[in-house]
C-alpha cells in the first residue's frame, strides 16, 4: 500500500535520511524506533509531505507524492497525523476539532460530521467532552481527541510521531490503549515511539533507524529477541 | 485666578455633537485599518515577493511620515487628481484607515507569527488548504492574541483623530475650538472637549477589557 524508494531528506549539507526503501502492506502496524536525531520523525513527515523529500520516491495508494502533479491535498485528507504535542485548535471545542476538516476539507455535512465525530470520541472514551474546549482536557485526552480528529477524516493510513512522548507517564497507557484498539480495527499505522513494549505487543513489524538508514526491518520477536546488527543491540541495551 | 465656564455652558451641547464625528471617524478608519491590515499583513508572511514588498514599501511610507501630513495630502489630492468632491470626514476615515493599516500589518503579522507553527502543521495533516487554514485556524488565534494591541490601537486613533481639525471637520477638537473664537474663552471649551476624550477612552478600555474576557471563553 505505501512504496519508499530511496527517499533522501537533506536540511542543506545536513543529510537526515539517507536513502530510505521499505514497503508498508495494508493492515500492517509498523514501529518505528531508534536513537534520536536518527531521522524517524523526518521520515514520518516525508509520508505526508510535511518535509519535503530531496530525492526519492514514495507512492501511497496508488498515488506517487514525489511527482510534480500529485494534488498534495488530496493525499493528505488519506494520511491521518498523530503529533507528539497534539495541536488541537485551541478556539474550538472538541466536536468542532473533529468535524471541522471533513466540513471544510471534504465538505462532508454538518449532520453527518456531527454523528461521526460523537461515535469516534465514544470510542475513544470521550463523548461527554465534546462541547468543552481542549484547555479543560488532560495530555492523555488530548491526544485521544487527535486521535479521533484525524480518523474522522477516514484516512487509509495514520502516522504518529512519537504520541505519547509529551505525556505524564499515567496517561501513557490511555493513549496506546486506543491505538491498540485501532490497530485491531485493521487500520494501517506507522508509529514512531520509545515504547518498547507497545512496539513489540502491537506491530507487525519493526524498522529500525540509525543515522539516517534504516538499519533493520523485522518481526518484533526477531528485533527484540535476536538483532542481527550491533547498533540494534547497543541501542535495546540502553532502552529495555 | 480667571477661570469661567458659564460662558461656555450653552455650547456644551455643541461640543458634545462632536462625540458622533470623533466616532464615526475612528470607528470607520479601524474598520479599513483592519481589513487593510489583515491583507498587507498576509501580503508580509506570503511567498509573493512583489507584494512582501509591497505592503513592506506601504508600512515604511505611511510610519515614516507625519500623520497630519497624509491627513492634508489626501484632503488636497483627491479633489485635485481626480476631480472629486471630498468631504472631510470621509478624507479623515480614508486617511486614519490607510495610516493604522500599516500599524495594524505588523500587530497582524507578529500575532501570526506567535501562533504555535504545529497548528499550521495539523492543519495541513488534514489537507485543509492554506486560504481557509489562515481564516480558521490560524488567524482567529492570532486575533485573540493581539486583541489588547488592536484595542489600544483603537483608543490610540480615537484620541489623535483630533488632527482632522486641521481639514476643519466638525469634531470634538474643532467644535471646542469654533466656541472658543465665538465667545473668545479657548481655555474653558478646550478643557471640556479634554474631559470628554478622558472620558471616551475611559469607555473604551472597559469595553476592551469586556471583550477581551468574552473572548477567553477557550482558555
Amino acid at each position: 500500500m505505501i512504496k519508499i524508494e530511496d527517499l533522501h531528506k537533506s536540511y542543506g549539507q545536513n543529510e537526515v535520511l539517507k536513502g530510505i526503501s521499505t514497503g508498508v502492506k495494508e493492515k500492517e502496524v509498523i514501529a518505528i524506533i531508534g536513537p534520536s536525531g536518527s531521522g524517524k520523525s523526518t521520515f514520518l513527515r516525508c509520508l505526508n509531505l510535511l518535509e519535503e523529500p530531496t530525492s526519492g520516491n514514495i507512492t501511497i495508494a496508488g498515488e506517487v507524492l514525489t511527482n510534480k502533479g500529485t494534488n498534495i491535498m488530496k493525499v493528505r485528507e488519506e494520511v491521518g497525523m498523530v503529533f507528539q504535542h497534539f495541536y488541537l485548535f485551541p478556539h474550538k471545542t472538541v466536536l468542532e476539532n473533529l468535524t471541522y476538516a471533513p466540513i471544510n476539507v471534504k465538505g462532508v455535512d454538518k449532520a453527518t460530521a456531527t454523528k461521526k465525530a460523537e461515535d469516534l470520541l465514544t470510542q475513544v472514551g470521550l463523548f461527554e467532552k465534546r462541547n468543552e474546549y481542549p484547555s479543560r482536557l488532560s495530555g492523555g485526552q488530548k491526544q485521544r481527541v487527535a486521535i479521533a480528529r484525524a480518523l474522522a477524516m477516514d484516512p487509509k493510513v495514520m502516522l504518529f510521531d512519537e504520541p505519547t512522548s509529551a505525556l505524564d507517564p499515567e496517561m501513557v497507557k490511555e493513549v496506546l490503549a486506543v491505538m491498540k484498539n485501532l490497530a485491531d480495527t485493521g487500520m494501517t499505522m506507522l508509529i514512531v515511539t520509545h515504547e518498547m513494549g507497545f512496539a513489540r505487543e502491537v506491530a507487525d513489524r519493526i524498522l529500525f533507524l540509525d543515522g539516517g538508514k534504516l538499519i533493520e526491518d523485522a518481526s518484533p520477536e526477531e528485533f527484540f529477541s535476536a538483532p542481527s546488527t550491533q547498533r540494534a543491540k547497543d541501542f535495546l541495551e540502553k532502552v529495555l | 485666578m480667571n477661570l469661567d465656564f458659564t460662558a461656555i455652558i450653552p455650547s456644551i451641547p455643541y461640543i458634545l455633537k462632536g462625540i458622533g464625528v470623533t466616532l464615526q471617524i475612528t470607528i470607520g478608519a479601524t474598520i479599513i485599518g483592519f481589513i487593510v491590515g489583515i491583507l498587507l499583513a498576509l501580503c508580509k508572511i506570503g511567498k509573493i515577493t512583489a507584494l512582501r514588498w509591497f505592503a513592506d514599501i506601504y508600512t515604511s511610507i505611511f510610519r515614516g511620515t507625519p500623520l497630519v501630513l497624509q491627513l492634508m495630502i489626501i484632503y488636497y489630492a483627491v479633489p485635485q487628481l481626480l476631480d472629486i468632491q471630498i468631504d472631510p470626514v470621509p478624507t479623515a476615515i480614508i486617511a486614519f484607515g490607510l495610516n493604522s493599516s500599516a500599524y495594524i500589518s505588523e500587530i497582524i503579522r507578529a500575532g501570526i507569527n506567535a501562533v504555535d507553527k504545529g497548528q499550521q502543521e495539523a492543519a495541513m495533516a488534514l489537507g485543509v488548504p492554506y486560504r481557509k487554514m489562515m481564516k480558521d485556524i490560524i488567524i482567529p488565534q492570532a486575533l485573540k492574541n493581539i486583541l489588547p494591541s488592536l484595542m489600544n490601537e483603537f483608543i490610540t486613533l480615537n484620541k489623535e483623530s483630533a488632527v482632522v481639525t486641521v481639514i476643519s471637520a466638525l469634531d470634538i477638537m474643532r467644535r471646542a475650538y469654533i466656541v472658543g473664537g465665538a465667545t473668545y474663552r479657548y481655555l474653558e471649551p478646550l478643557l471640556v472637549a479634554g474631559l470628554i476624550y478622558y472620558i471616551m477612552t475611559l469607555v473604551l478600555t472597559f469595553l476592551g477589557k469586556r471583550i477581551e474576557k468574552g473572548m477567553r471563553k477557550s482558555d
